[in-house]
């Protein structure tokens, strides 16, 4: 899959790299769907014999190739949520020396590196590459609520049904974009939904 | 600015720790409050010599909240250009002198989830202060202290007292060594590293936690650098109009302030950017010595330091 290259904006928005091998004592590679290929080209034998990957397939078909790299230990789990456990447990027990790869849709990459960051290390120590799907986490600004993979705006907030407009602000903290009531003045005139990039 | 703001203090207390170390204790003169700093930072004292006045960077080691009196401690350099020789020979109790407000270029990340500190001989000082500040809000950290010998490890004992768990001591005639890829192997995630020392050992440190995958944010040192002394040579001073001589024993910085031109400093020793001076023309080497300027801007000759570098050849003409 072609890497896609977001338009600039504003300076909360997040800005990707791409991964690239790095002396450490250990390597803690986490990605979803498509970010499986970033790994896969990142991937060195040397640096698998030290290495710890948790992927969230997302209905793709990468698990055994990644399976085949041959890491020192191997993670798959259905969602991030249900991975997340699993990632709190790899940054306790890490040592300083610990490199960090994340790769793959922004919520996923988003939400790893915040747990990076509290585990101690330092946002720009972080590596990162954007694969996949565009889709973003969005947080409703009115109730809070996450709502995942957006791929529209506007778009319906799974949680309060307001109907959100897409913006670039983003939130480190909570790894998500705000959403924001498009219809509030005017109830029920809201314009046709399209591609977040489009 | 000219440096940081001045205090006017009196020199309450000297104590003599060992054959090179000596600690000096400052009170305001008006008797007034000492601003509070953070651990790590460091005073500027200005030391009248005859002629000669020469501004020499000190970290503070007291307490950081202790507003009464600021202390620092000097070792003797006695091959140096003699700021440290007239601290030890020339400065009395009861003598008053000028120090700056404290500037903090060696500061505490305090995002770290552990602070490791590795100390060479007299770098001990600033870590004295930091130690007394993380220990306020039972900070987590460890020290690692080379000293050269028993009777020359200033405030070992101090250390070993009070923080019997945290303190290791190493000395280099017993043949003891920092195990420095052992030491940083094993460190918790969040751990951040400070060196104080010599230059070996602080590119030592540097070298070694970068190669042990250790991010470049989580690596912290400070050196000050005394400027040295070197053949004399000429600079113009084109804004002030100025021809200037800089003699042997002072720094090119030096030699401007004799000339009564302010020129902006901070660190005086060559880590802080404050000085950084556009050469305008030139014929002749530089002699970079400082840690502000990449080796980019050393080799194109369109900047100095004047606090630590200096200059030989024909011509120099500065934007002073
Ligand atoms: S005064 Fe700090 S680098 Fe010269």
């Amino acid at each position: 899959m072609s890497k896609f290259t977001f338009p600039t904006s504003i300076r909360s928005r997040p800005v990707y790299g791409t991964l690239e091998e790095r002396d450490g004592s250990a390597h803690l590679l986490i990605a979803d769907a498509h970010g499986a290929e970033a790994i896969l080209d990142v991937a060195t034998p040397l640096m698998m014999e030290k290495a710890h990957i948790i992927y969230i397939p997302k209905g793709e078909a990468f698990e055994d190739k990644l399976r085949a790299l041959n890491p020192a230990s191997f993670y798959a789990g259905p969602t991030y949520a249900a991975a997340e456990a699993r990632i709190h447990k790899a940054f306790v027990d890490a040592k300083m020396g610990l490199q960090v790869y994340l790769t793959g849709t922004e919520g996923l990459i988003g939400q790893a590196q915040y747990a990076a960051m509290e585990a101690g290390i330092p946002h720009t120590a972080i590596q990162t590459e954007h694969r996949g799907s565009t889709a973003r986490r969005m947080q409703c600004v009115h109730c809070k609520g996450i709502t995942e993979d957006v791929e529209t705006d506007p778009f319906v907030c799974s949680h309060c049904g307001l109907n959100l407009f897409v913006r670039d602000h983003y939130s480190r903290r909570r790894a998500a974009y705000q959403g924001v009531c498009i219809d509030a003045e005017d109830p029920g005139n809201v314009p046709q939904a399209k591609g977040i990039y489009e | 600015m000219s440096g940081a703001e001045k205090i006017a203090v009196q020199v309450t207390d000297i104590v003599p720790l060992n054959d090179l170390v000596t600690r000096f204790k400052f009170e305001r003169v008006d008797g007034g409050l000492l601003p509070t700093f953070s651990g790590g930072a460091h005073t500027v004292v200005e030391m009248r010599d005859g002629e000669v006045t020469r501004l020499n960077p000190y970290s503070l080691m007291s307490d950081p909240m202790d507003q009464l009196a600021y202390t620092i401690s000097v070792r003797r350099d006695d091959e140096g250009r003699g700021g440290s020789l007239f601290m030890h020979n020339n400065v009395k109790v009861g003598d008053e002198m000028t120090i700056s407000y404290p500037v903090n270029l060696f500061s505490l990340d305090l995002r770290a989830k552990k602070h490791l500190f590795l100390a060479g001989g007299i770098g001990i000082t600033p870590f004295l202060a930091q130690i007394k500040q993380l220990e306020r809000f039972n900070g987590n950290w460890e020290l690692h202290y080379a000293c050269r010998t028993e009777s020359l490890g200033s405030y070992v004992d101090e250390l070993t007292d009070r923080h019997p768990n945290e303190t290791h001591i190493y000395y280099d005639d017993q043949d003891d060594k920092i195990d420095l890829t052992k030491l940083l192997d094993g460190q918790p995630l969040g751990t951040h590293v400070y060196v104080c020392g010599p230059k070996g050992m602080i590119e030592w440190v540097r070298k070694t936690a970068a190669s042990e995958g250790w991010p470049r944010e989580a690596i912290h040192h400070e050196e000050f650098l005394a400027p040295q002394p070197g053949k004399p040579f000429e600079v113009k001073l084109a804004v002030s109009n100025k021809v200037i001589q800089v003699g042997e024993t002072e720094s090119l910085l030096e030699a401007i302030e004799r000339a009564g031109i302010h020129a902006p400093y901070l660190c005086r020793g060559g880590a802080c950017g404050q000085c950084e001076t556009r050469v305008i023309d030139y014929t002749g080497n530089f002699i970079h010595r400082d840690h502000w300027l990449d080796d980019d801007e050393h080799a194109n000759g369109e900047k100095i330091m004047p606090c630590v570098s200096r200059f030989e050849g024909k011509t120099l003409v500065l934007d002073r």
